[in-house]
């Protein structure tokens, strides 16, 4: 479990500029110190894995496909803010969020899956 | 049907997930397709794998067709890593029926990632088919970055709008659906007002005895909403299909057989050629089954393929294309 290695898991996200998530994980916020780095959103199990993030602005968000079957990421608004080509397995997507706002997403395949990234 | 039967649910999935070896020996859960005959204004489906047990009686009808699903064709993950071997089989299968289905369906996810040469290499196999003419309607995994662009130029001449048709053939009104595109967030499939507009308009004419065959990728039914195995708007179809005497929904999506009778409606739900999912509910997720590795023995003998729960209607255990 990646969580019970948190100090590592942060000094490796400081270092790298990535930090990872466990799936189950309903919720994340990234602390200050993580500004301008790289957030991983994993997506396992046809679910989005923190489901809502929370970051301050500037950060750029990777979401990574760990099923065995193809997956999305596209913005639930009108002018699609951001939308991913499909991701197969093991593919990333990335997006930099640059200004403040509530952000829902989805899985354009299986829209059953969403999540939100709540920039600050 | 005389005595209208509400809500009757038959499961007959299987929870093994036979790996290849094992599948082209008893070609069990796939159950390759469904072979459809219509008698006497009704149709019966009955699963490839265990057709041998079907008297040719049953099969003669006045219109009989094949409908196979999910080839997923480029997918090569554990739970099938040769999808391509495994339609070959559905095709050996087909061809081998005492009488040659009219023609196929074939109800979506045609490829796995809608690249031309996924789609190529499922054309080339099932030219091998004795039934000559495949209608098609498209799985979401058969319009992919493109917004079923590439479907349609392959397979949509001659259909409306996003890609739906109708066609008669012996007396019966075939109805192929779309509901895989322009999903919404948090929603299920979607038929849309432009194709339910035109669905209404085209049983209108109709004659209230003549058979409707509709078919679609993802279930016209609430098989399971969480997984996302329904369509928010099928109420409506149906809702235009209500005075017609029999009306079969056929669908795939799902990759394991179902049957649910509804009034006048009956669903079924066909097997995948590529790789079984779970029963509703049955796992944390949709996702491709994958039979552990000690199990994995066991199911590669011909006759002592062990399924692990279950009634199962596939449970075919002596096999013709070893």
């Amino acid at each position: 479990m990646r969580r019970s290695v948190s100090i590592a898991g942060l000094a490796a996200a400081l270092v790298l500029g990535t930090l990872g998530f466990d799936a189950g994980q309903k919720s994340y916020v990234a602390n200050a110190q993580e500004k301008m780095s790289t957030i991983e959103v994993k997506i396992d199990n046809f679910s989005f894995g923190p489901v809502t993030l929370t970051v301050p602005a500037g950060t750029t968000v990777t979401w990574i496909n760990r099923d065995d079957i193809p997956h999305t990421v596209v913005s639930t608004d009108d002018s699609k803010t951001f939308k991913s080509k499909v991701l197969d397995t093991d593919e990333k997507f990335s997006f930099t969020f640059s200004k403040a706002g509530n952000y829902p997403y989805f899985c354009s395949i299986h829209p059953k899956m969403t999540g939100k990234v709540i920039v600050q | 049907m005389s005595e209208k039967k509400k809500d009757e649910l038959l499961n007959d999935h299987n929870h093994d997930g036979v790996d290849r070896r094992g599948f082209l020996k008893c070609m069990a859960w796939a159950g390759t397709g469904a072979f459809c005959v219509m008698k006497g204004g009704v149709l019966n489906s009955y699963g490839l794998s265990r057709i041998s047990e079907i008297s040719s009686a049953d099969m003669i009808g006045e219109l009989s067709f094949v409908q196979i699903s999910d080839s997923h064709m480029g997918f090569s993950k554990p739970a099938n890593p040769d999808v391509a071997g495994t339609l070959k089989a559905a095709v050996e299968k087909i061809n081998g029926l005492s009488a040659t289905p009219e023609f196929m369906l074939h109800t979506g996810d045609i490829s796995h990632l809608s690249k031309p040469e996924e789609f190529d290499t499922v054309d080339q196999i099932l030219k091998s088919a004795k039934p000559k003419d495949v209608f098609y309607v498209p799985g979401e995994h058969d319009v992919l970055n493109d917004d079923g662009k590439q479907f349609l130029e392959r397979y949509g001449k001659g259909s409306k709008g996003g890609g739906w048709y109708s066609f008669d053939k012996n007396g019966v009104h075939f109805v192929g659906l779309v509901n895989v595109m322009n999903l919404k967030a948090g929603g299920l499939g979607t038929l849309g007002h432009d194709q339910l507009e035109w669905l209404e308009d085209d049983v209108k004419h109709l004659k209230h005895s003549t058979p409707i065959v509709v078919f679609a990728h993802i279930p016209l039914w609430s098989v399971y909403p969480e997984w996302g195995w329904g369509t928010d708007d099928s109420a409506q179809a149906l809702a235009y299909l209500r005075k017609f005497g029999s009306v079969t929904v056929l669908n795939g999506h799902i990759h394991q057989t179902m049957q649910k009778v509804e009034g006048n409606v009956t669903f079924h739900t066909a097997a995948s050629t590529a790789f079984p999912q779970p029963a509703p509910g049955k796992a944390d997720s949709p996702g491709p089954m994958k039979v552990p590795a000690e199990q994995l023995k066991s199911v590669l003998g011909i006759t002592d393929v062990n399924y692990i729960q279950g009634k199962n209607a596939l449970a075919v255990v002596d096999s013709s294309l070893a």
